[in-house]
């Protein structure tokens, strides 16, 4: 079943074409990997999927749902992790949680219990009465990233959720990524990082708002005649007109 | 949903080192102080004497005049030009010339005539200077007039004026009201505009954004801690007027909390438009006190609007402060009641109506 399909998709800022025409769709289950250099267009096509961006043609349905027209039903049932890190920093651990948690509606007893598993797995228990400030970026980023499928979306959004991040807390990081998808959550997820891309069931390249390619890890590393995911985003971006890289 | 959101918005609030400290402490300074700073009665003024009669009458005379509070006597010259040197160097803001044959024109010929001249470059100052000069040589001159001749002008009218509301005619009295009213928009106008910009800018907007809240609770759960803050602010004001100046409502406390909620609604509602137009907080402080200033400035917190030209009379009926300061005023000094504030009423639940609406309208979580 596919969670999100996307066609001929456009994003324009005045003579800019950001997301040029996009067509692609994301099974259920899966986790659907997003790349692109810098300023390929990734975040502007990710924001419309989510409706924060209003698109400028093309259509999309995500969670069964129009992008056009029911972004707000959208939101009810996917999770958003954006690049810049977007807990209240001045709120504490806990607090962050049961404010989210409140937002999307879960009761507030569930939400008490599931708080205490939660910060338990991360580790974090000792910081519960923390300010979010004062923790280190890799826990924050977990820390987001648990907050965001706290209410079970069907589909989570990841904006580069790696970056800045030890490899051992990247680590980690995946290894949240895989139990949330074998819990039935999509996870959609940009990243600059071309290992990150490997644990990837399918992943598509943006070129200058472009598709460009899209297919598993393995088949991409065929096509393009690679040992590596790496050489495959390379001998990609080196098509970009904007010259980055 | 709303009820998650204001509490994060008051753990945000008190959790801040500044905002509550500044949301006490800004209502005593400005009920304490300003009335002290920005008052119209002129003290202080320095005169410069030229005596040329040099008498027992232009002594009294100049006694007289020293001894009212008003004047300290910066100069006693030889000559006017010398005490105009003084003028020049602002040693001095008025002189007073006194005429070599004061004394003997009193007694033969029964008056006399002394000069005054100001400094006009301050005109309240000079004005007012000369006037409360003036006052004063009146005064002797009818303590002396009444030693010389027992009945000048048996046919003379006296005035004898009656000043209803506020009978010692303080500045205070007057001030204090619309004091109440810029600080409640200054802490209920601000805070909010600069509330949902800050959060644009720490970009937790974002995350607001791609959650379901719907629009409406969002400015809700930006609004109403502002509208409690503001009832806080005001209690305050009260408290300190009463301790400072002993300044109680004449009016019902009732109907000036009923006012200042409305106004606190639309002006906290301004701020939130405010803050949606606005992308940086720089954008929004500016924009913000752009508003303000013209508002007090129309509100006839300063200088009565009857005064203005027409045109900027016409202009103030926008100034949402322009009615809370006229319900505080006259609730409290001279106990206007519910029924004769309809027009403040209205326009205030007008504009509360069209700022939140307005701002419920404009903020976008989709760009």
């Amino acid at each position: 079943m596919k969670v999100i399909e996307v066609e001929n998709l456009t994003k324009r800022f005045g003579s800019f074409t950001a997301v040029d025409n996009i067509s692609f769709s994301v099974e259920r289950g899966e986790i659907f990997g997003f790349l692109g250099a810098n300023g390929a267009g990734k975040t502007t096509a990710m924001k419309m999927l989510c409706g924060l961006l209003r698109p400028s043609g093309g259509r999309g349905i995500v969670s069964g749902f129009d992008i056009n027209r029911e972004s707000e039903k959208i939101k009810a049932s996917i999770g958003y992790m954006s690049q810049k890190f977007a807990l209240y920093e001045d709120l504490k651990v806990w607090e962050n949680i049961r404010l989210y948690a409140g937002i999307y509606g879960v009761p507030e007893k569930e939400a008490t219990e599931r708080s205490h598993t939660l910060l338990e797995e991360l580790g974090l228990e000792k910081e519960r009465n923390s300010l979010v400030k004062s923790l280190p970026l890799g826990w924050r980023q977990k820390l987001a990233f648990s907050v965001s499928i706290f209410h079970k979306p069907t589909i989570v959004f990841l904006d580069e959720p790696t970056g800045g991040v030890d490899p051992v807390t990247r680590r980690q990081f995946w290894e949240m990524i895989y139990k949330a998808a074998a819990s039935g959550i999509t996870v959609f997820v940009t990243t600059h990082y071309m290992d990150e891309a490997e644990y990837c069931n399918r992943v598509s390249i943006m070129v200058d708002g472009r598709i460009d390619a899209l297919s598993s890890p393995a088949s991409l590393k065929k096509e393009f005649e690679a040992e590596s995911m790496d050489e495959v985003f390379r001998k990609l971006a080196r098509k970009s007109k904007n010259g980055e890289l | 949903m709303l009820k998650y959101l204001l509490e994060k918005e008051f753990k945000q609030f008190f959790r801040n080192k500044a905002l509550p400290k500044m949301a006490v402490i800004m209502p005593f300074m400005a009920i304490l102080i300003f009335p002290l700073v920005a008052n119209f009665e002129i003290k202080n003024i320095n005169l410069a004497i030229v005596d040329h009669d040099k008498s027992s009458t232009s002594r009294q005379l100049i006694e007289k005049v020293a001894a009212g509070g008003y004047f300290t006597i910066s100069d006693v010259a030889e000559s006017y030009a010398e005490a105009m040197n003084g003028i020049e160097v602002n040693r001095s803001d008025i002189i007073l010339e006194i005429p070599a044959r004061l004394e003997n024109d009193l007694q033969r010929e029964g008056k006399t005539t002394v000069q005054i001249s100001a400094n006009a470059v301050s005109a309240i100052k000079g004005g007012l200077g000369s006037t409360y000069l003036a006052g004063i040589i009146g005064e002797y001159n009818i303590e002396i007039n009444g030693k010389i001749t027992t009945v000048m002008n048996p046919h003379s009218i006296t005035i004898t004026p009656r000043f209803w509301y506020n009978p010692r005619l303080l500045y205070t009295y007057f001030m204090v009201p619309a004091l109440m009213v810029m600080v409640l928009a200054m802490v209920c106008g601000f805070l909010p505009a600069l509330n949902i910009v800050g959060e644009k800018e720490s970009g937790t907007i974002e995350q607001i954004n791609v959650t379901p809240i719907s629009k409406l609770n969002f400015i809700l759960s930006k609004l109403l801690p502002y509208w409690i803050i503001g009832f806080v602010v005001l209690t305050i004001s009260f408290l300190a007027a009463w301790v400072a100046y002993g300044l109680t409502p004449v009016g019902s406390i009732g109907t000036i909390y009923l006012f200042a909620a409305l106004f606190v609604l639309a002006f906290s509602g301004f701020g939130l438009v405010i803050s949606n137009y606005a992308s940086t907080l720089q954008q929004a402080m500016f924009m913000m006190f752009f508003f303000v200033l013209t508002f007090i400035f129309m509100s006839g917190l300063y200088t009565p609007v009857a005064n203005m030209p027409q045109w900027a009379q016409n202009l103030s009926i926008i100034s949402p402060l322009k009615y809370i300061i006229v319900v505080l005023r006259q609730v409290y000094l001279k106990g206007s009641t519910f029924t004769e504030l309809h027009t403040p009423f209205w326009m205030l639940t007008s504009f509360a109506i069209f700022f939140n609406g307005w701002a419920v309208l404009s903020y976008r979580k989709k760009s």
